[in-house]
């Protein structure tokens, strides 16, 4: 009886039949041609009989599968947790410094490793190194802000009518957290956690900084073949075995945020904290989050301004020019990279949040394939870097796509990497919508496409203006993908960086740092401006009247 | 302004901003006139604005080829690289392919002709002037020194398997103690406390006392032959002395050959090039840019490099044939011994 009303319900106010595979057809569309014929290409050339058979016998393989799965779960579960406070107290609460607080949270997960990792060992007690608590430790840190957001954006839309009743019909603290708020942001838990553990899955940077030679993950191995051993059909098994173990977790995970969708109304109340209790939670939260995720960067700053023992400038005098002394010159230049960078950010930023907000509407529409686009989007992410580049490398080399040395591949690439981030910022508010919205609209003689627009479209546009940034902040930062589209001249700023940083003498490697500070301010003044937009006086949200 | 109106927009902006951003690359047609070669190389050789990249331009002036540099990763990956895309390159002319992955280059695939000899370099131990000083210790000379109780706990090496310089040791101490006796040498090594980290950077910045800005303690380190120049030159302020030394017993040699791409476009350029590469005018920048030696014997070196680079009489080296053989094999070896 109850499934006829909703299935009648559903039917009042549908859209057309070929809605959803229009809107899906761009995403899926550049899903094809950049990530799944690249890979596919990879595939069909160096798999041979015996590929896979030689892969699995070898020695270590269980090691690395065992570590890999073993710091993901561990990773995960403690990221959660962790971000748990600073994800309410942001969502929540308006105060003085919210958006500093937010941006230090952000930060260190949208630049490249090889910049806060290196701060971060400095860091670390000397009997941390090289261990598995090292790379957990480091996870943790990075990984915060994809907490603090996805879960954040699922907790501002929880009303504060809920929690108050409950309150009032007498429920204490814990038995709110776990009857009421819990099951109301499960589908941001669930979000989270599938990001994060996809992250540290497939963990290259951190674990090979931190982890020592001891610890190896799959993507480790992945590069270590390809790269170091010219071994690419072993490579590319082990990517292919990478990405069935993600692609299942990610169908899983999706199924579940599905089914433990809520209905929400669009309000969202940033309050201030009102009770003494509140504001020492508010602040304690707040100077511990800040302190925590600040001191490495703080690290990263001060060594731009640290040469010969003493304090300098020198290294930030020299950024603006290849040369590093008269007459030595090693072809970085510094300052050109941040504007090639600026430039890519904006073109990925552009291209992800087109292409992830028709991939968001057309799943929030979609019936049943919806999640096939949605895993699908998502599957770059778990793929090796290594295995998406040679695979770019070999599958456009013929006319008329000979695209090896464009430079747009870099954009593009971006924009692979940050269009799930996108996706995963709209669709659980998409979700949230409770179908009487829709419903109210047709009721009132709206189209479908007219109650579509006015309902999904509207809802979507405040979330979205802030994904420009974060779209933009992950092409900042973007490092893996870059390595293997990246063409002489236009080295975006981690490249730059990292070239360097591994270079031996002491200027380069405070230039890196320089330059990492450059980063470190560009990323975070984008998140700073993207957050007014959206929760800012005046902003979207407010402009709504929600 | 519906959504149509938007989506055109975005699409005109991102339109504008594709074409703002240009399009360098050239067209890899053959033409009459001048030639436009590529030149592949991995990602520490400079693009621009380098005395390097002033001799290329000389070559240009003289002979109308322009030369245009395509970086693809290090060389491993580069070589990976021209290993898929072989027949089909990426370029006209390879940069910096080494003996420790040269066989895999020769078999035929990557490379037209020969590829020629342009550089070398050694792989050795740096130490920590100051901290021998300080503990009024000899610094180690040889391999065998390393495994002595005096120099217990300041050694640290990279991981073979994911760090070249670290595959350039331990073909050092292969060459040393032959196929059957490196095992035990290593063993020792082990037993006498020596660190292992990931990649070179984190040994030589984060774990070595002797680099200037390190926060490390260790006085030992896996390095070049050219570490101690690069020191000198890039110190500010300004330094006259080295504050790092390289245990020139310890050496590894490493060769780095360029070479014509099997189907090229412009076989006769690229021949030109390569040819070039091995000339005073490219060869006598390489010190300063690349910090590898000359292979060109006619060039002197900066002084710089006179002073404080080591350039050992006996390093050890192996047949890349030999390498290429066991590398794989040595390295899961290496793991059994030194990290379980």
């Amino acid at each position: 009886m109850a499934g006829r009303v909703e299935r009648d319900r559903a039917a009042l106010n549908r859209l057309p039949r070929w809605a959803v595979p229009a809107l899906a057809a761009l995403p899926a569309g550049g899903l094809a041609l950049f990530f799944a014929y690249p890979v596919g290409t990879l595939l069909t050339r160096v798999l041979r009989p015996g590929s896979v058979t030689d892969v699995l016998r070898a020695p270590g393989l269980a090691g690395v599968l065992w570590f890999t799965v073993w710091q993901a779960v561990v990773s995960t579960v403690l990221t959660l947790v962790v971000g748990f406070a600073p994800a309410y107290v942001l969502a929540r609460y308006r105060f003085t410094g919210r958006r500093a607080v937010l941006a230090a949270v952000t930060v260190p997960f949208m630049l490249p490793t090889v910049v806060v990792g290196a701060a971060f060992v400095a860091l670390l007690p000397a009997n941390w190194h090289g261990t598995a608590r090292a790379v957990v430790a480091a996870h943790v840190f990075f990984n915060i802000a994809v907490v603090v957001r996805l879960l954040g954006s699922m907790w501002a839309v929880v009303p504060e009518g809920i929690t108050a009743a409950a309150r009032t019909l007498g429920a204490s603290p814990w038995h709110l957290l776990r009857h009421v708020v819990l099951p109301l942001l499960r589908p941001g838990l669930w979000a989270s956690a599938t990001v994060v553990f996809l992250f540290t899955f497939t963990s290259f940077g951190t674990v090979r900084l931190l982890g020592g030679p001891a610890h190896a993950t799959l993507e480790v191995e992945i590069a270590r073949r390809a790269t170091q051993l010219g071994d690419v059909d072993g490579a590319a098994v082990l990517s292919v075995l990478q990405l069935l173990v993600l692609g299942a977790v990610v169908w899983w995970s999706s199924r579940f945020q599905r089914r433990t969708a809520v209905q929400l109304p669009g309000a969202r109340s940033l309050r201030r904290a009102r009770s003494r209790e509140q504001r020492r939670l508010v602040g304690t939260v707040a100077a511990v989050a800040t302190i925590v995720m600040a001191t490495p960067l703080v690290v990263m700053v001060s060594r731009s301004f640290r040469l010969g023992g003493r304090w300098s400038m020198a290294a930030w005098r020299t950024l603006g020019h290849t040369e590093v002394r008269p007459g030595v010159s090693l072809g970085v230049d510094p300052l050109a990279s941040l504007f090639v960078s600026l430039r890519f950010a904006a073109l990925a930023a552009l291209l992800s949040v087109v292409i992830g907000a028709l991939a968001a509407l057309a799943i929030g529409s979609a019936r049943r394939h919806g999640r096939l686009l949605d895993v699908g989007l998502m599957l770059p992410l778990g793929t090796s870097a290594v295995t998406i580049g040679l695979g770019i490398l070999i599958a456009f080399d013929t006319a008329p796509i000979d695209w090896r040395a464009k430079w747009w591949l870099i954009p593009v690439g971006h924009a692979l990497v940050a269009t799930p981030f996108v996706v995963r910022a709209l669709v659980p508010v998409l979700r949230a919508i409770p179908a009487e919205q829709r419903n109210a609209a047709a009721v009132l003689g709206a189209s479908p496409w007219r109650a579509w627009w006015a309902v999904d479209v509207r809802r979507i546009s405040a979330p979205l203006v802030g994904a420009v940034g974060l779209a933009a902040a992950i092409s900042l930062g973007e490092f893996g993908a870059t390595t293997f589209l990246t063409r002489s001249g236009r080295e975006t700023l981690p490249i730059a960086i990292a070239r360097l940083l591994t270079r031996a003498g002491e200027t380069p490697r405070a230039q890196g740092f320089a330059l990492a500070t450059m980063l470190l301010v560009a990323t975070a003044l984008i998140i700073v401006i993207a957050e007014r937009r959206v929760f800012g006086e005046g902003s979207v949200l407010d402009a709504r009247g929600a | 302004m519906g959504r149509p109106a938007i989506l055109l927009t975005s699409f005109a902006v991102i339109g504008v901003l594709l074409a703002a951003c240009g399009d360098n690359a050239p067209a890899a047609t053959v033409t009459d006139g001048p030639v436009t070669i590529t030149l592949v190389a991995y990602d520490s050789f400079p693009t621009k604005d380098t005395a390097l990249n002033t001799a290329l331009a000389t070559f240009t002036a003289q002979t109308d080829i322009t030369v245009n540099i395509v970086t693809a990763g290090d060389a491993g990956t580069m070589v990976t690289k021209a290993e898929l895309t072989a027949g089909n390159p990426e370029g006209d002319v390879m940069w910096g392919v080494d003996n420790t992955l040269l066989s895999a280059a020769t078999d035929g695939k990557i490379f037209a002709d020969a590829p020629t000899v342009v550089d070398f370099g050694d792989v050795c131990v740096n130490y920590d002037i100051a901290w021998f000083q300080q503990h009024q210790l000899t610094p180690p000379v040889t391999l065998d020194d390393l495994i002595e109780p005096e120099y217990k706990d300041l050694l640290v090496v990279q991981n073979p398997a994911s760090s070249s310089p670290g595959l350039a040791f331990l073909l050092a101490t292969i060459a040393a103690s032959g196929e059957g006796g490196w095992q035990t040498y290593w063993k020792s090594l082990k037993a006498n406390g020596v660190e292992v980290t990931e990649s070179w950077d984190s040994a030589y910045y984060e774990r070595f006392s002797g680099s200037a800005g390190s926060t490390g303690n260790k006085p030992l380190v896996v390095s070049y032959g050219s570490s101690p120049p690069a020191e000198v030159v890039f110190a500010d302020p300004p330094r006259t002395d080295a504050p790092t030394g390289v245990a020139a017993g310890t050496c590894f040699r490493q060769i780095e050959y360029a070479g014509v791409l099997r189907g090229t476009k412009h076989p006769e350029a690229a021949r030109r090039l390569v040819q070039f590469l091995t000339t005073p005018t490219f060869q006598q920048e390489l010190p300063l840019t690349l910090f590898v030696y000359p292979a060109n014997t006619a060039v002197a070196l900066p002084d710089v490099f006179q002073q404080f680079a080591v350039v050992p009489t006996d390093p050890y080296t192996l047949e890349p044939a030999d390498i290429a053989a066991h590398r794989e094999q040595w390295q899961d070896e290496w793991n059994g011994i030194v990290l379980r």
